[in-house]
């Protein structure tokens, strides 16, 4: 199999005592390694090793509050962003002194898009996020424990003028744009956000659009 | 001069050290294999930087596939046997001891209530022919509702903590998912997963 007779190619002589032939213990291990690389394939090719990750998401309790003890959130403090079709994203503030919805702003998803906007909002809110990266270089080099690590993150999420995410999707949105939009919350440090459903008046704000 | 005389030698290989590695990684791989569950759908979920682990215990899973139909799988052999039991009290429906066997081994199923005893009659070929149509959501007629409430209570019978997991297709609409979510709402339901493939944390 794996080997070629070598050596030897000579007959026997006449006349010599026929001695009996010394067998070699050299197994041929081909077929087995042959076995061996298929089982491992197949083993391969089934096994699912990677456990899957999530993310956690906290609803808000569903029941109906009485106004007065809903906590007020100042208007300039929140964005809205609307999921749409084409994984389009429109956003808006809301201006402070009139109330009014300001124009809203097409945008995509990504680290050009959205993402740009949410840091430079949330920073210009809470100044504090910026040393979420320094703990985190901390963390990881030890200098703080897990704990002190996840205390001071979550205590700068928790910033209580910081910028809030309405986050808000119509019917044409696909669950991806959900997922990436919370992703972009992780990745941007923001700690307020919230899924809401959409109003009459934002879907006529889409439709104006014009995307 | 003499032309120098090149030895013929052996191509014998030892396997010796092959075989080792070969059997090595063999052994790794039986030990580590976890089988992929099977499944009724194939869902590619969406990819996020999420670093946190699914729990291996105690998750019921609701699969939401791209073309919007809604399955359910809930972990653990005995909480699914159980549940089945919960579920046939409350709809008046008796399941014989092969059915709930038969259930016990099914990892999802996304197959409205009145369906169920007619697909765990038939044989494990035409199950995977059968055309599963998913389970109900609306406001009418939630059966998610009440395997999420049948769920929960079986998992807590057997000593475990239900662990609510969306698992959805990056395809699927984002009105069936409110609908999945307002469903674990009205169950009080107000901590899920997500679950979604890691990526790296820039791209």
């Amino acid at each position: 199999m794996a080997d070629i007779e070598g050596g030897g190619g000579g007959g026997h002589k006449k006349g010599k005592k026929v001695r009996g032939k010394k067998m070699s213990t050299r197994v041929d291990f081909t077929p087995m390694v042959d076995l061996g690389f298929l089982l491992i394939t197949f083993f391969m090719l089934t096994t699912s090793m990677n456990q899957p990750t999530t993310m956690e998401i906290n609803m808000p309790i569903k029941e109906d509050l009485p106004p007065e003890d809903q906590s007020k959130i100042k208007a300039s403090q929140a964005i809205t962003i609307l999921l749409t079709k084409d994984d389009k994203i429109v956003y808006y503030f809301i201006d402070e002194v009139t109330g009014e919805p300001m124009t809203p702003v097409v945008a995509n998803f990504g680290a050009n898009g959205i993402r740009k906007q949410l840091i430079l909002e949330n920073r210009r809110r809470n100044a504090a996020v910026d040393s979420i990266p320094i703990y985190r270089e901390q963390f990881r080099f030890n200098q703080i424990t897990e704990e002190e690590y996840k205390k001071n993150v979550s205590r700068i999420k928790a910033f209580k003028d910081g910028l809030i995410v309405v986050i808000k999707a119509d019917d044409d949105a696909k669950y991806k744009n959900l997922v990436d939009i919370l992703d972009e919350m992780q990745i941007t440090n923001i700690g307020r956000y919230a899924i809401v459903d959409i109003t009459p008046v934002e879907l006529e704000l889409l439709k104006g659009t014009q995307l | 001069m003499a032309k120098a005389k090149i030895p013929r030698k052996s191509t014998w290989i030892d396997m010796t050290a092959m075989t080792d590695v070969a059997f090595l990684l063999l052994t790794f791989f039986m030990l580590a294999t976890k089988f992929k569950p099977d499944e009724p759908v194939d869902v590619t979920t969406p990819s996020s930087v999420a670093e946190i682990k699914l729990p291996e215990t105690g998750v019921v899973q609701i699969t939401i596939d791209g073309e919007d139909r809604v399955f359910f799988g809930i972990e653990g052999q005995p909480i699914r046997a159980d549940l089945l039991k919960r579920i046939g009290t409350k709809k008046g429906i008796t399941f014989s001891e092969d059915e709930i066997k038969t259930f016990s081994l099914t990892n999802t199923f996304g197959i409205p209530i009145n369906e169920i005893k007619g697909y765990l009659g038939l044989d494990i070929g035409a199950q995977k022919n059968f055309e599963q149509k998913g389970i109900p959501t609306d406001s009418l007629n939630n059966e998610l509702a009440e395997w999420i409430v049948e769920a929960r209570r079986a998992a807590q019978s057997q000593g475990t903590v239900a662990v609510i997991a969306i698992r959805g297709d990056q395809n699927a609409s984002y009105p069936i998912i409110r609908r999945v979510i307002e469903t674990l709402q009205e169950q009080n339901v107000n901590r899920f997963n997500l679950i979604t493939n890691q990526e790296g944390e820039e791209k």
